[in-house]
């Protein structure tokens, strides 16, 4: 057994280390380190409630509406309001609209670079993979800044500016969308869905979304040779990376975008059947974090964070959540499964989540919020309220579930005398990257790294590389 | 034109949210737009492809001198924790402290900037305890000194460039590096606080959309209300050395325009304000925080004075998430 340490990963958000025991050509166990703490549950202890807007949003900066969004939910459930259905809908816009860029950001700019390696340059795909793809200075990166860039206008007339609002309250939004914004915000959507339907899809984005199955996907794909998403399929294809980085196949949604009733996506948990999502159900296993806590096991409305870098038998900054006491998995895919589109039940029965499932997913996801931000966009009515007043009490105990880009995402607040007492982060990497649990459980990457391809040799094995951004992991999130 | 100068961007105790924000920056081609001024992309962790060990063998480069860092960012705060290790953070695939990383290509590069305020002062970080032992680059908080000390200058002759914020604006990145790229720049384009005089000349005051409410002290008293936020709702924008209200943030934004106070995040220590971000501290009614440059005594003055005339158009609607009164059409042209 070889051990492998592979380390810094870029293109991810954060640092990130893996350590790989290696035999026979593949992974036979993984370690997944995360290499940073900042300790963001401490910082907010003692704190105004509300002071809790400015803090969670620069946890992280590629998710930051989300864990204000999160954060809202909970002080929202904290002082009993509910927005009014302007304030919903806006704070849907501006979540949509982060998660959508991330997803954008995370198959130009972090998955598909990875095609264009030298390693991969006996492909057919490789010669236009390269002119395309490559890091830096393929001609995608040309094409998505400048679109990703005028998407994210849309926070301008939203949430002030991106990343790191105030915008996002517990009575709804603080940026009443005038008339005149609302027709612009209108319009940079039209523009954004032309450059998905052109560049990214060569198809409308309802052809995508009735999308019912793998073969369904597969007509698709020949019918025609436009758009990066094609590209990506052939070369899934001719890699099979369906065969790649399978985890648990246990995936978790807490449901997303709330509606006049429910969620636009169902919360739930899938593991071939569907289950209640129930966050009393989580727990947080510390055995291998470097945390001291009186219980190994917590419940993140009761959980602590104490570092002990000295810890024995600890190897990342990371706690262990478990949906009782099972590993589970987040993100788009996740979601989507949750949500019962048959594109992503059929891939997910036929080889449940891999990297392929995983990317296709994301793709999908951002063809089926388009049009509800569309439908948002012209749901708005200004001249309605935006916000309605939150006085905080005195004393409180809430908790709010978002899903990022990334996956399920909750805060734990708990609040006396009018000070933060307890705040506790569950963050959608930390589901993903989570390390061996009391039972030497491993978590999510580190059960899909296992049967990796390692060539002899291969300092920086590309199939980990691809596993490992399957997931789109958020460092700066997983350990806040 | 100037020589070529290779970037090299670190990332330590921050969110990332600097590089975020720098992709959304509103111009055609970054890269190319860098590559005009002799700025090419030596590494950077959220674009580059080498990875792990390819990485590291680039970044031992710059370190040991192989290859010389022209630029280096480093964004996020420096976590000399826990007793002094920096064990908060030892660099994947290293197990080195990242404070380590950065010292030893300070120590090469042309130029150092701090990238937004954790690395510039510590920021968020070091908020209340400094569980961390949070630092910038050279400020710990106000206080000169930092990861690399008072007398740090790079090889180019400056101390750090500060380019705070939380996030920064793209452009204040974007235009400190054309700068820099064109060639000559010196400490004389930096403030005080060693940032960029580009953008810290200007206060997030000038240009605020809500400047006839804060003329005439007609506040807002809740989040979504259009009146001035000064008063109530704790901002700081008469006070904030930026210039986000005449840029803009993503395309027509700031964060006046989004409702909810500015927070000074681009001045040392804005994380620990003293008081609660949304509430203005008073007084006897009076906002301790005064606008930069102006005398108590005035303000006051000015203020009552103000407040007495009113208008009722802009004392309504300054309470009010819509216009509910409108200027009214005269039926003679303007004078």
């Amino acid at each position: 057994m070889t051990r492998l340490v592979v380390g810094p990963f870029n293109r991810v958000e954060g640092d990130l280390e893996v350590t790989l025991y290696v035999a026979g050509g593949v992974v036979r166990s993984a370690r997944v380190n995360s290499p940073l703490f900042r300790g963001f549950e401490r910082i907010l202890e003692g704190r105004d409630p509300l002071d809790a807007l400015v803090f969670v949003p620069r946890i992280c900066g590629i998710c930051s509406v989300s864990q204000s969004s999160a954060a809202a939910q909970a002080l929202a459930s904290a002082a009993g309001v509910t927005p009014p259905p302007n304030g919903r809908i806006a704070a849907n816009l501006i979540l949509a609209a982060e998660n959508l860029a991330d997803h954008l950001t995370h198959f130009y700019l972090f998955v598909m670079p990875d095609f264009a390696r030298d390693a991969y340059r006996d492909r057919r795909w490789h010669g236009h993979t390269h002119a395309r793809f490559r890091a830096v200075e393929g001609e995608a990166t040309r094409e998505l800044l400048p679109a990703r860039a005028a998407f994210l206008e849309l926070m301008g007339f939203l949430a002030g500016r991106w990343p790191h609002t105030g915008s996002v309250q517990p009575g709804g939004t603080a940026q009443p969308v005038q008339a005149a914004q609302r027709l612009r915000m209108i319009a940079r959507l039209t523009a954004f869905r032309n450059f998905l339907e052109s560049t990214l899809f060569g198809d409308s984005l309802e052809a995508i979304d009735a999308l019912d199955g793998a073969a369904a996907l597969d007509a698709w794909r020949g019918r025609g040779d436009r758009g990066d998403f094609r590209r990506f399929l052939a070369i899934a294809e001719d890699l099979d990376l369906a065969r790649l980085g399978r985890a648990s196949d246990c995936f978790v949604s807490a449901g997303n975008y709330p509606q006049a009733s429910g969620r636009h996506f169902a919360a739930g948990v899938y593991d071939g059947a569907l289950h209640r999502f129930d966050p009393s159900a989580i727990t947080e296993d510390l055995t291998s974090a470097w945390m001291s806590s009186p219980e190994a096991v917590e419940h993140p409305a009761r959980g602590t964070t104490e570092p002990d870098a000295d810890k024995p038998g600890a190897y990342t900054w990371c706690k262990a959540p478990r949906w009782n006491g099972r590993v589970v998995e987040a993100g788009a895919i996740a979601r989507q499964v949750v949500d019962g589109h048959p594109l992503i039940r059929d891939l997910v029965a036929a080889q449940g989540g891999n990297v392929a499932s995983r990317v296709v997913a994301r793709l999908l996801e951002i063809a089926r919020v388009v049009p509800a931000m569309e439908r948002w966009a012209r749901e708005l009515v200004p001249g309605e309220p935006y916000c309605h007043s939150a006085p905080m009490p005195a004393d409180a105990e809430a908790v709010g579930m978002v899903e990022s880009a990334r996956g399920t995402l909750g805060h734990w607040l708990t609040v006396r005398g009018g000070r933060i007492e307890r705040y506790q982060i569950v963050a959608p990497t930390t589901w993903n990257f989570s390390p061996r649990d009391r039972h030497g459980t491993p978590g999510a990457l580190e059960q899909a790294l296992v049967g990796t391809p390692v060539a002899p040799g291969e300092r920086v094995p590309v199939a980990v590389q691809h596993v490992v951004r399957s997931f789109d992991p958020c460092m700066v999130c997983t350990v806040h | 034109m100037a020589e070529t100068l290779e970037l090299v961007w670190l990332q330590s105790g921050g969110c990332g949210g600097c590089t975020m924000s720098l992709l959304g920056a509103d111009v055609a081609d970054l890269v190319g737009q860098w590559r005009g001024v002799g700025i090419t992309i030596g590494w950077h962790p959220a674009l580059s492809e080498a990875s792990g060990a390819e990485a590291i063998d680039r970044l031992d480069d710059y370190a040991s001198g192989r290859r010389e860092p022209g630029i280096l960012c480093v964004e996020g705060a420096m976590l000399r924790g826990p007793n002094g290790t920096g064990r908060y953070h030892a660099m994947a695939g290293t197990g080195r402290p990242m404070t380590e990383w950065v010292a030893a290509i300070a120590g090469r590069a042309r130029y150092t900037l701090a990238i937004g305020s954790c690395a510039a002062w510590g920021g968020v970080a070091c908020a209340g305890a400094n569980l961390t032992d949070a630092c910038g680059l050279q400020y710990e908080g106000a206080l000169r000194g930092g990861l690399l000390g008072a007398d740090y200058r790079s090889a180019g002759g400056l101390p750090v460039v500060n380019v705070a914020g939380c996030p920064t604006h793209p452009g204040w990145v974007v235009d400190t590096l054309m700068a820099i790229g064109l060639g000559g720049y010196s400490p004389a384009d930096l403030d005080s606080l060693q940032r960029p005089r580009l953008y810290a000349d200007q206060l997030v005051h000038h240009g605020c959309a809500r400047n006839e409410y804060y003329e005439f002290k007609a506040s807002a008293a809740k989040p979504s209300d259009l009146g001035c936020l000064m008063e109530n709702l704790g901002c700081k924008g008469t006070q904030a050395h930026a210039d986000c209200n005449l840029r803009s943030w993503n395309g027509e934004g700031s964060c006046t325009d989004g409702g909810y106070a500015c927070i000074n995040c681009v001045e040392p220590g804005f994380e620990d304000p003293g008081h609660p971000f949304a509430q203005t501290p008073k007084i006897a009614g009076i906002p301790i925080g005064l606008p930069s440059d102006m005398p108590k005594a005035w303000f006051v003055a000015l203020a009552a004075l103000s407040k007495s005339a009113t208008p009722r158009r802009v004392r309504e609607n300054s309470r009010a998430d819509h216009l509910v009164v409108t200027p009214s059409a005269r039926r003679s042209p303007p004078k």
